[in-house]
């Protein structure tokens, strides 16, 4: 059991300028599973191997339990990890990859078999111990490089993409038993992944990066209803926000010439930019469409089923632009219909630093 | 392969299949005729041998009991076979050793300017041999080494070792990175990363790479024949010995040739199923 600290933690690559891992600032509590999301490239595999002591720390530092781990090799930080492509040594069989650590660690054949079986039985993997990786499908292959994770009881997990080989079905399920297996076991856990719904789904907390910086790190409730600002706003939620320059309507933030509503102190604390440099967001689901609002004319109708959702264009800044609203599973708006687009949810204002401006 | 075309395109394809393939055979056959030959004058007498070409013929091991034979004074089939096996054995197992950190070091956590390291050691390679041969001579005979089976088992080594490190480096680079980290991760120290991780996934390769040392110090012959002409001779000097002045010699080259063949072969076969064992292990990915 762990606490892991990034302390403005910098990677930079050689030969490159710009840091990939930006002065990380990331505290990790005992037990907790934290999500790391970002777009491709934004740095999230760098910190995770960072952490792993498979990449050089070139500024800062990093903590496994009070303890300065920055400079320690991987073999002494007591950690695993499990590998987009798993990794798993292909002349060994299953229950050999399994065992390879405590091997390693010294550990006893008895003991070695008896924790592997353990292991295995968690994972359903026992029919396939004697087998080789290449004679197993993707989703065992997965289970596996768990089982190889897990077996060593260490302080910290570390998972990077691990999901992402697997078809979209097996992608839920597995995210399902993953998130349970950690609640189970209570292992401090950092989890890489670029879809944020895996994120959303899996984190206790969850750590935005972009370009190397953290942009935020919160419950996902909180990044959903209170993002930091534009970049998390527009990477949560899907479909995502509605982001607009504001128009000036009577010297508020407006969509089209309609005023948005904002609570009496984003208000106040908006007055102090114009109007025309602030940012509206709003998300779908806080949109509906009814008979008064943001005249406009429904061009994608997206039925889900459960949901739909509607692109609509709207005349704005004198521009023709397309806002997505949410409506209801059997919607009765058909494309070309001309619809009226309305608030019925928080709005978000973002000031000209793409900072949101709270009240 | 695709079976689902129109009529003519198959007919055509195959046709020409057929042509290929027969084409191959016939290039195979006229690879191997010499070799086939070779061994049939093996068993035949000299007269046989010598006379116009034959087919069919009374075969006799007389031959090979005639070129194994010890002559006093003349290098003998033992000799030979042993002084051969220690230099090329001691010589291909040196290779390895230095060659898996050399290619380590190349491949996996290269030096810097490893460019320039890879090509230093393939320009070894670049001056013949004939060239180096006098101060190789001296260096030997004032080291005492002539006539030496260590002198061979010096020069096989560093004759091969370029070779071992390039084409171990190409394997060692298949390697995949998550491999090695995992390893790490898992606990090893470099020791137990190349063992336990790489050489087992590198092992066709290593067959591979082993196998061409055997083959190159086996079949060495100039470097033999300059510094160990009187003590210390391999087999390809003993295949020559029996090349004689008096009388014919074909159907005695033969059979001394067939031996001398012998053991690459056995080499070959043993490290074909070393490697496809290794590739049906489903060695990389
Ligand atoms: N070995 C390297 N040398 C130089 N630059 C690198 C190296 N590895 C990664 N980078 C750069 O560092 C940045 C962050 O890369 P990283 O792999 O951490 O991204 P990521 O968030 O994991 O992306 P993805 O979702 O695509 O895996 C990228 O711009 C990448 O090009
Ligand atoms: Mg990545």
């Amino acid at each position: 059991m762990a606490e892991v600290k990034f302390d403005a933690a910098s990677r930079i690559y050689p030969g490159t300028e710009e840091p990939a891992v930006n002065k990380l600032n990331l505290d990790i509590g005992d037990g907790e599973l934290l999500v790391l999301v970002g777009p491709s490239g934004s740095g999230k595999s760098t910190a995770l191997r960072m952490l792993a002591g498979l990449e050089f720390v070139n500024d800062g530092s990093i903590f496994i339990n009070d303890k300065d781990v920055t400079l320690a090799p991987p073999q002494d930080r007591d950690i695993a990890m499990v590998f987009q492509n798993y990794a798993l040594y292909p002349q060994m069989t299953v229950a050999s990859n399994m065992a390879f650590a405590l091997k390693q660690q010294g550990v006893s054949k008895e003991d070695r078999m008896a924790r592997v079986k353990e292991a295995a039985k968690i994972l359903d993997l026992e029919p396939f111990l004697d087998r080789k990786p290449k004679n197993l499908s993707g989703g065992q292959r997965q289970r596996v490089a768990m089982g190889r994770a897990i077996v060593r009881e260490p302080q910290v997990f570390l998972m990077d993409e691990p999901l992402s080989n697997l078809d979209a079905k097996l992608r839920v399920q597995t995210r399902t038993e993953l998130a349970d297996l950690q609640a189970r076991l209570g292992v401090t856990t950092v989890y890489v992944t670029h879809d944020q719904v895996e994120a959303m789904t899996m984190g206790h907390r969850v750590a935005v990066l972009n370009f190397g910086v953290l942009q935020q790190v919160d419950a996902p409730r909180t990044l959903y209803s209170a993002p930091a600002n534009k970049f998390v706003a527009g990477f949560i939620g899907s479909p995502a926000m509605n982001l607009l320059a504001a128009s000036d309507v009577g010297g508020r933030a407006g969509i089209g010439g309609v005023q948005v509503p904002l609570s009496d102190a984003v208000a106040a604390a908006a007055g102090a930019h114009p109007a025309r440099e602030l940012t509206v967001g709003v998300r779908p689901e806080h949109l509906q469409l009814g008979s008064e609002g943001i005249p406009g004319e429904a061009i994608v109708v997206e039925e889900l089923g459960s949901e739909s959702f509607v692109h609509v264009r709207i005349d704005h800044l004198g521009e023709s632009t397309t806002i997505v609203v949410r409506d209801e599973g059997e919607t009765d708006v058909r494309r070309g219909d001309n619809v009226s687009v309305g608030f019925n949810g928080p709005v978000h204002l973002f000031g000209p630093d793409d900072q949101r401006i709270s009240g | 392969m695709s079976g689902s075309n129109t009529g003519p395109v198959v007919g055509e394809r195959k046709l020409g299949g057929y042509l290929l393939s027969a084409l191959a055979w016939f290039v195979g056959f006229l690879f191997f005729f010499p070799v086939f030959w070779m061994v049939l004058s093996g068993f035949k007498t000299e007269a046989d041998a010598n006379g116009p070409p034959k087919l069919f013929f009374e075969p006799t091991t007389e031959q090979f009991a005639e070129v194994t034979n010890d002559t006093t004074g003349l290098l003998s089939a033992g000799e030979a076979f042993s002084n051969s096996f220690w230099a090329v054995a001691i010589s291909t197992v040196l290779v390895m050793l230095l060659a898996i950190p050399a290619a380590y070091a190349l491949s996996i956590k290269p030096v810097d300017k490893w460019r320039d390291v890879l090509f230093f050691f393939i320009s070894t390679k670049f001056l013949p041999i004939v060239a180096a041969i006098l101060p190789l001579w001296i260096i030997a005979r004032e080291l005492n080494l002539l006539n030496t089976r260590l002198i061979l088992i010096i020069l096989y080594t560093a004759m091969n070792l370029p070779l071992a490190v390039w084409m171990l480096r190409s394997f060692f680079s298949e390697v995949p990175r998550e491999l090695i980290e995992a390893a790490q991760i898992d606990g090893t120290n470099l020791r137990g990363q190349i063992t336990s991780v790489i050489l087992p996934i590198v092992a066709p390769g290593l067959a591979a790479t082993a196998l061409l040392c055997v083959i190159f110090a086996w079949n060495e012959f100039f470097l033999a024949v300059q510094l160990n002409p009187i003590e210390g001779s391999t087999v390809p000097i003993w295949v020559t010995g029996n090349v004689s002045t008096r009388g014919n010699f074909l159907a005695k080259l033969s059979a001394a040739s067939t031996l001398a063949t012998l053991p690459v072969i056995i080499a070959g076969w043993l490290a074909q199923k070393r490697m496809i064992r290794g590739l049906a292990m489903g060695a990389i990915k």
